[in-house]
């Protein structure tokens, strides 16, 4: 495998749907694009089939801006609504079964560390709060206490949504979903707290209110995981459906929520500063020798 | 060789139902290096390749469906590929070319002019009335399901050039298909041609097709399919065992 996988073979550009060509000619491979740029060039995801105004969708988005190499990046992703959005990506997907992502994602950036060592390849598992809080939740823990170099996403809707409103681990206390018309028992759950203890190298809770932010977590969560070790990323990404937001006010909850109990937070293990810290000084005397 | 040569299966076009069996259940084996497989029986790789190229000839709308296995340039090989496969093409009149570039299930909205998809291929195949059709390039896993698909829900001849062991569900196979039997293909098409089988549409080149999406190709100028030659009421909606209906109170 190499870059000229992203190319047509001889004679087939032409016989390429508009889609793929646009992709070709001006897609965001092999540079990193910004928030700024939305629109002005050919994005991975075309189209979704998930709820109108779904917050989760656009994080899905910014998550695809943020990733510092698309060309050399699989997402493992499972049951849930994300992934409805996420296998549309020219990006490779791998679908593991429900409870399975983390142990997926270990196999596969082991085999791709095997089979490319002069190549970084990012794996990135993105997956629901029920996917990965409950049923994948052994699997989640058990790759972090290995240190398995991938970063893990959850979408974090506070919700099964894609299977009518059960209410998972990480739903807040008290709270009455259509399946769960007591309420929740128990506190959401400190998957934060967890990730910490278990020696993850970098994890940040975020909400999809600063477009610019999110790509930017994402890229350091990659990167990060790449040399240092597990990365995390709690992203609280509402179900308008299941919460009952009307879609003009999603981007107004997810401020709200923001603001009382999901604000941006991110930590840092000491290996993972260090090496944070060198290469954006590094990155910086690049940007500055360009510029002369 | 393979121990079983026989098997009183058919594989041939459908539409076969909402189920069809996979060819392997029913005891269709795989041919061997030096074989084809045509509807289910072995026969050899000569006869597999002239069966191929009557079926691309002869019937409506012919298609060749190029997978990513051929479609991208990912190494010298599939670069050196893709000039015997416009070979190939260029000895079909009126052969269409339609890409499945890759797996994603394109959702909820499919261009069925400008690609096929193995989720649901036959969208592709019923939009451009398709009834003969090469697959080539396309991973093992997804070709399985697609030519099930494709023969339970239309009545395209199925032709699976595959770099790997060949398909059972598939009307004509012929495996390991490399650069050399790219060339062979092409001959025995020539050879057909000579012999006397006469192209449906004599006289054409490619037609291009997703017109809506190529237009460089065709400048503009759109060459809708010819209506298919099988009639509403002839299909049958289920197969085999399946025809008379399940017995919805048996336990
Ligand atoms: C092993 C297994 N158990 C149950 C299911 C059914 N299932 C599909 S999606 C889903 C819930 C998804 O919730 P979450 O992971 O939070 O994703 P969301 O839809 O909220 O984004 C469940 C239980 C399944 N697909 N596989
Ligand atoms: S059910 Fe909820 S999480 Fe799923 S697509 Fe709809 S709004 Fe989004
Ligand atoms: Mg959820």
């Amino acid at each position: 495998m190499s870059l000229k996988t992203i190319n047509a073979a001889p004679g087939f550009q032409d016989y390429l749907p508009k889609e793929y060509q646009d992709l070709l000619e001006d897609g965001p491979f092999f540079k990193q694009r910004k928030v700024s740029e939305l629109g002005s060039f050919k994005e991975v995801i075309e189209e979704h089939p998930m709820c109108s105004g779904c917050a989760m969708t656009l994080f899905i988005r910014l998550v695809y801006l943020g990733l510092p190499s698309l060309e050399h990046t699989v997402i493992c992703g499972t049951a849930g609504c994300g992934r409805l959005a996420i296998s549309q990506g020219a990006v490779p997907f791998i679908y593991g079964n429900y409870g399975d992502t983390n142990a997926v994602a270990s196999g596969l950036k082991r085999g791709l560390d095997i089979r490319f060592p002069d190549t970084p390849k990012d794996v990135v598992v993105m997956a629901g709060d029920g996917g990965l809080a409950d049923i994948g939740f052994h699997g989640v823990m058990h790759s972090w206490f290995r240190k398995e170099k991938f970063t893990t996403i959850m979408l974090d809707n506070e919700v099964y949504g894609n299977t009518g409103g059960q209410d998972s681990g990480m739903t807040q206390k008290g709270m009455v979903m259509k399946m769960a018309p007591t309420g929740k028992k128990f506190e959401k759950m400190d998957m934060l707290g967890l990730a910490k203890t278990a020696g993850v190298a970098y994890t940040a809770r975020i909400a999809p209110t600063n477009p610019t932010r999110v790509a930017n977590t994402v890229r350091k969560a990659v990167l990060i995981a790449r040399e240092v070790g597990p990365t995390f990323i709690q992203a609280y990404t509402s179900c308008n459906i299941e919460y009952a937001i009307p879609t003009p006010k999603v981007m107004d909850d997810a401020r709200d929520v923001e603001k009382d109990r999901y604000g941006f937070v991110e930590y840092f293990s000491d290996d993972a500063k260090a090496y944070w810290e060198e290469s954006e000084k590094e990155r910086k005397r690049l940007r500055k020798a360009e510029k002369k | 060789m393979a121990q079983v040569k026989e098997s009183s299966y058919a594989v041939v076009p459908g539409p076969e139902g909402i189920l069809p069996p996979a060819a392997t259940i029913m005891g269709v084996p795989l041919p061997e290096e030096g074989e084809g497989l045509v509807e289910g029986k072995i026969v050899n790789e000569a006869e597999a390749l002239e069966k191929a190229a009557i079926a691309l000839l002869t019937r409506k709308n012919a298609t060749l469906f190029p997978g990513p296995l051929v479609l991208w340039g990912w190494n010298d090989h599939t670069n050196d590929k893709a000039k015997y496969f416009f070979d190939v093409a260029h000895e079909l009149p009126g052969i269409r070319i339609i890409p499945m570039p890759d797996y994603r299930p394109i959702y909820p909205k499919i261009d069925p002019e400008a690609v096929i998809n193995p989720c649901h291929p036959n969208l592709t195949i019923w939009h451009n009335k398709i009834e003969a059709c090469v697959f080539i390039g396309v991973h093992c896993h997804y070709a399985n399901i697609t030519l099930r698909m494709v023969r339970a829900g239309t009545n395209c001849y199925t032709i699976a050039l595959c770099a790997e062991a060949g398909h059972e569900d598939a009307m004509c196979s012929v495996p390991n298909f490399d650069i050399e039997k790219l060339v062979r293909f092409r001959d025995a098409i020539i050879k057909v041609k000579k012999n006397g089988i006469k192209p449906l549409y004599e006289g054409k080149g490619i037609v291009p097709t997703g017109w809506a999406q190529i237009s460089r190709l065709s400048g503009g100028n759109i060459e809708k399919p010819e209506d298919e030659s099988v009639g509403a009421g002839v299909t049958a909606a289920f197969a085999h065992e399946l025809e008379t209906g399940l017995d919805e109170t048996a336990e």
